[in-house]
């Protein structure tokens, strides 16, 4: 599919629901031009320079809140970063009050990550800057989906038809929800699989397929999403151990060789060794998670470019 | 034992006593359930009481032409948070009481979980006095069931009630200890009145800041499962079985519970339950909008459960409407989904969302909406008012049924937390009388409280 858009309607990237089909495309297509500047001996081009770019993030991030900063910085923009820890958000000021003070700075964009639902949603309602969601507790991390979505697409050449099974902490995850709303848009039948304390309520509805064994989402996969079973998000009721987790959960090269030969191995970081995943798979010839992380930059990159497009035109 | 209801002698005595005039209302609807009265009647009231209501009655007092407009029994709210004393800043118990009036309500019944709770009679008697030096309707204090509303031991509910407590409550909270339970229900039993169960499990809520199905899956947040209501309702209903005593169920909100209910009543158990306006009119599929405004609990339910409530509405299962009054300030609703308090305000929008959701649609008729919001709540908790009857204190609600408004956020509470704001409806009420008294008249909506509007951008 080619773009059949050539801009995103919203000022913000809130999350996956709101996306059409097109405007994931036209996502996915800007980010393989980014994907060559990244290649370059001079890896920056001038698209974003002038504009101020703050990332805000409110919950610990390596992988995202380092791979925004470099997209923002390969566009030429000028960036500042801002974590809750020695802010006044110690001293108690809200989400609300902070973002104001930073929008009286008159930045371009703001990048939040918070842990709450919404918090993205709160600041896009009430700021004049396009405000990009880069994971808002259990609920959506957008440019995570989109560079899941192309590092398949790169690979396989196609989402329509694809199967992806994506195994683990499916309750506390808000990769599963972005990428679910992705997949499905774009044709791709997704299958879950955990155990029942981790599968939320009427998740089916999502369209989605939810399955009671490692072996059986295996079955036929094209891709296999493992997931972090984030320990800090719940309490001890879900699962007795983490021994047991990996013992009926954790992916094996053993049981990888249920799924289809060539299936893709990702893992949206960060991995628990032994917990989901085994280093030999982590590590092994299927795996592409840092493929994965390599295409973020690149992701963020058409993301950051296309609403700033969109923000000049206004 | 003391005359609980003492508030119709201190509330209306000596700085009130000249304004105690007679009044005659003409050319009204007098819709009266519990009298099955609905006709075009007179209504005239004397020394604060119904002295009569009957066919073109003369008498050379002030008039009222009710032309257009029905005359009901005055609204009463068995649940309001006033946040008085101890949290002035969401609301006082002049304002709350305010917001009743220009709703329609002459009586609400204040949940002890003010700061110090109503665990005592010192503070049941700060309430009482209050509500007589600067309320605008009458105020009946609920008493904690247990001190601090901590769920451990029970409070001293004889003392409360000879103060003026007319039902006990730890709401806000569950009584997540049975055996508690059991003896407030035990213990209510002899003091004739009942245990007001605000039912959840705190294990299964832990954390929990919606209704736990699609939308909270949807939208990432932890839910709050109907089982946790249920489950208690199930074991509350089996402990008033066993203890004889009148269980109250507080805002009931899911299919489970309310099952639980009808087969319980139907096996004689003693058990009445009340649901609010917004779980009759909205569901948790409007939190994709994450205004925290929609927050409260227990949370909005999904359509297969308002379905449920609205059945039961229908088929007489549920016996009252109350809002569940909870003022916050704008300050306290202004931040991130999960953090803001739960509870929304509801006084001033009862009638009109109830008017459209359930006598508009035809759902019900009016003088079941009017059983529902006034006789029903004057019988499940024995207070006065509720009918029209001769000798009944003069506390009365002028309707205008024909009146079509948007909701805006200028209210006479203090705070603004309402999830109808934007909302248009029918119906609101037209004057309000307590003890013979006028106490609201928005015939002109000369009486608009201040613009709280706040500049955001």
């Amino acid at each position: 599919m080619r773009t059949q858009t050539s801009s995103l309607r919203s000022k913000d990237l809130l999350g996956i629901e709101p996306l059409t089909p097109e405007e994931i495309t036209l996502i996915l297509d800007t980010a393989e031009g980014f994907k060559e500047v990244s290649e370059r001996p001079v890896k920056k081009v001038p698209a974003l320079r002038g504009q101020l770019v703050i990332n805000l993030f409110m919950e610990a991030s390596t992988r995202t809140r380092v791979s925004f900063e470099i997209a923002e910085k390969r566009l030429s923009a000028d960036t500042l970063n801002f974590t809750a820890s020695g802010s006044s958000v110690e001293k108690g000021e809200t989400l609300i009050d902070t973002a104001e003070n930073l929008m009286a700075m008159h930045p371009d964009m703001i990048v939040i990550r918070h842990k709450h639902p919404g918090s993205p949603k709160m600041l896009a309602d009430r700021l004049p800057a396009s405000v990009i969601n880069a994971g808002d507790g259990a609920h959506e991390h957008p440019t995570q989906a989109l560079l899941d979505a192309f590092t398949i697409r790169e690979r396989l050449g196609r989402l329509q038809g694809v199967n992806v099974s994506m195994i683990g902490d499916i309750a506390h995850s808000r990769v599963v929800r972005s990428n679910i709303h992705l997949l499905t848009k774009m044709g791709a039948h997704v299958t879950l699989a955990a155990p029942p304390t981790l599968i939320p309520a009427e998740i089916e509805r999502m369209g989605v397929r939810v399955v009671g064994s490692l072996d059986e989402a295996l079955e036929g996969a094209d891709v296999v999403m493992m997931l972090r079973i984030q320990l800090e998000r719940q309490g001890k009721l879900s699962l007795p151990s983490l021994r047991e987790y990996y013992n009926t959960f954790g992916l094996t090269p053993e049981r990888l060789r249920r799924a289809r030969e060539g299936v893709l191995v990702m893992h949206p970081g960060p991995m628990n060794r032994g917990v989901e995943i085994a280093s030999d798979v982590a590590d092994g010839p299927y795996s592409v998670i840092l493929e994965q992380v390599t295409n973020g930059v690149a992701v963020r990159m058409a993301v950051l470019y296309l609403l700033a497009g969109g923000h000049l035109a206004e | 034992m003391r005359d609980a209801f003492n508030i119709e002698h201190s509330t209306f005595n000596i700085q009130h006593f000249s304004s105690l005039m007679n009044l005659l209302i003409t050319n009204a609807r007098i819709v009266d359930p519990s009298q099955d009265l609905d006709a075009k009647l007179d209504l005239l009231i004397e020394g604060g009481l119904i002295a009569r209501v009957d066919k073109r009655i003369k008498a050379d007092v002030e008039t009222i032409d009710a032309a257009g407009l029905v005359v009901v029994p005055g609204l009463i709210d068995l649940h309001v948070h006033l946040r008085e004393p101890g949290q002035e800043h969401k609301e006082t118990i002049a304002t709350g009481t305010r917001a009743a009036v220009a709703g329609g309500y002459t009586a609400v019944c204040a949940m002890a979980n003010t700061v110090p709770p109503n665990d005592e009679r010192a503070v049941t008697e700060m309430i009482i006095a209050e509500a007589a030096r600067n309320g605008a309707c009458r105020v009946y204090p609920v008493g904690a069931v247990s001190r601090g509303l901590k769920g451990e031991e029970m409070a001293e509910l004889a003392d409360l009630r000879a103060a003026g407590c007319v039902a006990a409550s730890d709401d806000g909270k569950p009584v997540s200890n049975a055996q508690l339970m059991r003896r407030a229900l035990e213990y209510c039993s002899m003091l004739g009145i009942p245990v007001v169960a605000h039912e959840e499990d705190p294990h299964l809520n832990e954390g929990g800041v919606m209704h736990e199905g699609y939308y909270s899956t949807l939208l990432g947040m932890a839910g709050i499962p109907a089982a946790s209501e249920e489950t208690m309702v199930s074991r509350d209903v089996v402990l008033a079985r066993l203890t004889r005593s009148h269980l109250h169920i507080a805002h009931i909100s899911t299919a489970g519970a309310i099952d639980a209910v009808r087969r319980a009543r139907d096996e004689g158990v003693k058990v009445t339950c009340e649901v609010t306006p917004h779980h009759i009119a909205l569901e948790d599929a409007a939190l994709q909008s994450f205004s925290t405004n929609l927050k409260m609990n227990p949370p909005l339910r999904s359509r297969d459960h308002r379905e449920a409530v609205l059945e039961a509405i229908a088929d007489g299962t549920i016996d009252v409407i109350a809002t569940d009054h909870a003022p916050h300030h704008f300050d306290e609703k202004n931040l991130e989904f999960d953090l803001a308090p739960f509870g929304v305000i509801g006084l001033e929008t009862a009638f009109g969302v109830c008017y459209e959701r359930l006598v508009k649609p035809g759902l019900i008729d009016l003088p079941r909406l009017v059983d529902l919001m006034s006789c029903a709540p004057a019988r499940v908790f024995r207070l006065p008012g509720g009918t029209l009857a001769a000798g009944a204190p003069a506390d009365v609600t002028l309707l205008d049924l024909e009146a079509r408004y948007q909701v805006t956020n200028t209210f006479h509470s203090k705070a603004s937390n309402s999830p109808f704001i934007g909302e248009t409806l029918h119906g609101r009420p037209s004057m309000t009388i307590v003890g013979g008294r006028v106490r609201f008249d928005g015939r002109a909506r000369a009486v608009e409280p201040k613009a709280k509007k706040r500049a955001r951008r």
